[in-house]
């Protein structure tokens, strides 16, 4: 299979992106990208990009980035992921919440270079892909644990997060582990059950 | 952001290296051009900010030294990697029996997504979160020396009341710390003139009129280890932490408390304090005043007034003080009724 590649300006539609088909315009920024990497040691000089490998949602991806692009804005502005999302940037509200190599983290504190080689899960990349919802997934739905949704695909990876991390066994444990997921509709009684539901089918699948 | 160029040596001495070579004696680790990254939980929000403006970044989470993601318990303490991240060690079953005060103080910090994410070492060394501090258009004598302090006459409730100077009261927000002073660890550093230790007491300066030098780290030294010894009041140890929510909040008030006791005699005491200094805070004198009496409430209230005698009250912090020793009679006496 061949590796997509994405440049860092929204050149493709999400769709093309999604099918995974390379469009020609990918290629003259890996050559540029290219160059970049290996003065690094040698004093690169600023603003010049680096080229950064990842596994997003089981798909592998090479980027071409400022170095100050943090994993988040890559996921949504340079990739086209806009299921994660940006709520106050500054690591407090937890809306940004993605899985690194299992590990829920705060991707809008995470500088995208930072993760090369590292493997991405997002909201997107829950589903199986016949269409089937993650468990946690159903249970939002299942008992309602969201209104305006903003804060839905980060409270649903740090829910899968906290459960395996083996954070999830009372209804207080739950809520303790969980607060750095800010839900400013205030449905948390409802996350809670979801997240209980989920949490014992998680189990036994 | 200032844009910043970025790298990830493989092991200390080229990290070390790097930062040598762009930084001078002179420079202060907080303000320097490079900058360590490992969880990057402080730093990026303060790069962001505006508050940090490195032109170079130094990722450490490419080392390889397989010891600084280890932790080590044995019969002489405990050894932490660097990079072992919070989550981890509060998570770990030994600590949880033989170093409760640690494991506390690391399971009641932060969020779930933070503790994975922020490294021991970083967490020692995170900055204030002093709102005048945070955000630039304020005075403030530590991010930018000599400026003037806009807390003094500010909404200055979540400040310090000991530590402080007449340049800045700004609190030291961690937990980790604590409980490292009440057990006397020590860090291990390496940097371009070698290793050393240092005991985690000595590591953090008080502001006086330099509030912008915070530790006593050079710019290019980096915290390979922190190291617990076994001390006999390591188990009978606890972290109380008192806050505006019940979780993911910093402390209005804590205290990291550890106790040797004979029955209910006081063998040895350590007590250190966050939430309510400038710094992680040894209380000296509480432990002197309970150093071989009979620990009970008074005794402990007569420790909780040494503890804060040296207080400074502003504006809005004074109930701080009456909080802080609150929170330390409380923890002295749940640390007294410990099933050990």
């Amino acid at each position: 299979m061949s590796q997509p590649s994405v440049p860092s300006t929204l050149g493709l539609s999400r769709r093309n992106f999604m099918t995974g088909t390379v469009s020609a315009a990918a290629a003259p920024l890996l050559v540029s990208s290219a160059k970049a990497e290996v003065p690094a040691a040698a004093g690169a000089a600023l603003r010049e990009p680096v080229v950064t490998s990842m596994r997003i949602n089981k798909q592998a991806y090479e980027l071409s980035l400022d170095t100050r692009t943090s994993l988040l804005d890559a996921l949504r502005d340079h990739i086209g992921l806009t299921g994660t999302k940006k709520g106050c940037d500054h690591g407090q509200c937890g809306a940004c919440t993605v899985l690194v190599d299992g590990k829920r983290v705060l991707s809008c504190l995470s500088f995208a270079v930072m993760n090369a080689g590292k493997d991405v899960m997002t909201v997107e990349g829950l589903a199986s892909s016949d269409g089937k919802l993650h468990p946690m997934q159903q249970a939002f739905i299942d008992h309602d644990a969201f209104q305006c949704g903003y804060c839905t695909p980060g409270q649903i990876l740090s829910a899968i997060g906290c459960i395996n991390e083996g954070h999830a066994k009372s209804e207080d444990d739950i809520r303790d582990y969980m607060s750095g997921n800010i839900c400013r509709c205030a449905a948390y009684p409802n996350i809670v059950a979801a997240i209980l539901q989920a949490r014992d089918q998680m189990k036994g699948a | 952001m200032r844009p910043f160029v970025y790298e990830q040596p493989t092991d200390i001495s080229a990290a070390v290296a790097i930062a040598s070579r762009f930084t001078t004696e002179d420079d202060q680790p907080t303000r320097a051009n490079v900058q360590f990254i490992a969880g990057g939980t402080n730093l990026a929000d303060y790069m962001k900010l505006g508050v940090a403006e490195p032109n170079r970044l130094v990722d450490l989470n490419r080392l390889k030294d397989p010891g600084l993601r280890q932790i080590r318990v044995t019969d002489d303490g405990i050894r932490f990697g660097a990079l072992v991240r919070m989550g981890e060690a509060a998570d770990h079953a030994e600590l949880k029996r033989g170093y409760p005060v640690i494991a506390d103080s690391l399971r009641l910090a932060a969020s779930g997504q933070i503790r994975n994410m922020a490294s021991l070492a970083g967490n020692v060394l995170q900055r204030t979160r002093c709102e005048y501090f945070r955000e630039t258009s304020w005075h403030c004598n530590k991010r930018v020396p000599g400026s003037g302090c806009a807390a003094m006459e500010g909404f200055n409730r979540q400040h310090a009341v000991l530590g402080g100077s007449d340049a800045c009261i700004a609190t030291y927000h961690g937990d980790f710390a604590q409980a490292l002073i009440a057990l006397d660890a020590v860090v291990r550093a390496e940097g371009s003139r070698g290793a050393r230790k240092i005991p985690l007491a000595k590591l953090h300066r008080q502001p006086r009129d330099t509030p912008e030098i915070e530790t006593d780290l050079a710019a290019d030294e980096i915290i390979t280890a922190i190291e617990v010894p076994a001390v006999p009041w390591a188990r009978r140890s606890l972290y109380l932490k008192i806050r505006d929510r019940e979780s993911y909040a910093f402390a209005l008030a804590s205290a990291a408390v550890a106790l040797d006791l004979d029955g209910d005699n006081v063998r040895e005491a350590r007590i250190a304090l966050g939430g309510v200094a400038t710094v992680p805070w040894r209380a000296k004198a509480a432990e002197e005043a309970l150093q071989g009496k009979t620990l009970d409430e008074v005794s402990a209230g007569a420790a909780a007034d040494a503890a804060f005698a040296g207080a400074e009250p502003r504006q809005h912090n004074a109930f701080k003080i009456e909080l802080g020793k609150r929170t330390l009679v409380r923890a002295l006496l749940e640390t007294r009724d410990m099933k050990v």
